[in-house]
């Protein structure tokens, strides 16, 4: 077992390349979006759509408080005790999602143009 | 009759079933000195992973069956101490798919265990990453793969440089396997 071989550190690199290159990928089309809006699910189901050029509050059912504020979306409030989501980083217009596993909460940041989103069958319903 | 300094991985039954129960006892307090660790990570699922030191040093200092073993006992019993049925459910799928990775890269003989917990890492967390994506409709992967692949990696990584350096001193035998 000696320590750190070649073949280590071309492995490493090659597996720190695929989630680098993932997370490059993603910056580049969140640049693309011209407008973005929060999108909270619950259930897999559309929760609401909300602009985040315009401050609030949202309550999420009963168990998460998300909240808007310069642009940027934060989870304020969950009823889970480990309170992952709550301690998520805040996401802004460059993408990124907030999980909330337990209650089934997912925020993310989409295009506004993106209705055909597979998962979202419903965005074109409201 | 067993001398007490040899090393764990010899001996006959009962010496093994009695280092095997230590490495569990220690994989558990691990866990707990994992959860005591007050800091939040900022992104959901990442962890430090410290009882992966035990599990692939038992990898080692035996073989994948007995770490297998351990690995899913410690993710049961750590889950039921001080998580919850989410951290059972992830890390499940998580700690045996990490291990049957480690295993095949093991047998390649290419690698050392940097590179094989390395990998490791990044298997737990994919595998983390496909429950929630079958559990949760809608998971953002696309957002959530990428940044657990790279903290799987780091962490991966730190456990196996330590335990480069602890399997030698457990065992100066393990070395050469």
């Amino acid at each position: 077992m000696r320590l750190l071989k070649k073949t280590d550190i071309l492995l490493i690199a090659i597996l720190a390349a695929i989630p680098l290159g993932m997370l490059a990928f993603n910056a580049i089309s969140a640049m693309n979006y011209d407008e973005t809006r929060l999108v909270i699910l619950k259930d897999g189901e559309i929760y609401g759509t909300y602009p985040l050029t315009d401050d609030r509050i949202i309550e999420i059912g009963d168990t998460n408080i998300c909240e808007i504020s310069g642009g940027e979306v934060k989870m304020t409030f969950a009823d889970c005790p480990d309170q992952v989501c709550v301690h998520s980083a805040r996401i802004n217009s460059y993408g990124g999602s907030i999980v909330c596993l337990p209650n089934k909460i997912i925020l993310s940041i989409e295009n506004a143009e993106e209705d055909e989103d597979p998962n979202a069958p419903d965005a074109i319903a409201r | 009759m067993n001398d007490i300094n040899m090393p764990p991985h010899r001996g006959g039954t009962a010496t093994r079933t009695a280092y095997l129960g230590l490495f569990m006892a220690l994989a558990i307090l691990m866990g707990y000195v994992e959860a005591i660790i007050p800091v939040q990570m900022p992104v959901p699922g990442m962890k430090l992973g410290l009882p992966n030191l035990v599990i692939a040093a038992v990898l080692y200092l035996y073989s994948w069956k007995e770490a297998v073993i351990i690995s899913a006992l410690r993710v049961v019993v750590i889950g039921f101490l001080f998580g919850n049925m989410f951290s059972i459910t992830y890390g499940l799928p998580g700690a045996v798919f990490s291990l049957l990775i480690m295993a095949v890269l093991k047998r390649t003989g290419i690698f050392s265990i940097i590179g094989v917990s390395a990998a490791g890492g990044t298997a737990h967390n994919i595998a983390q990453t496909a429950v929630a994506f079958l559990i949760v409709k809608g998971f953002p992967v696309r957002w959530y793969l990428p940044l657990l692949m790279i903290a799987g990696l780091l962490a991966g990584t730190l456990i196996g440089f330590a335990d480069s350096l602890i399997i030698p001193r457990i065992s100066p035998e393990a070395h050469a396997k």
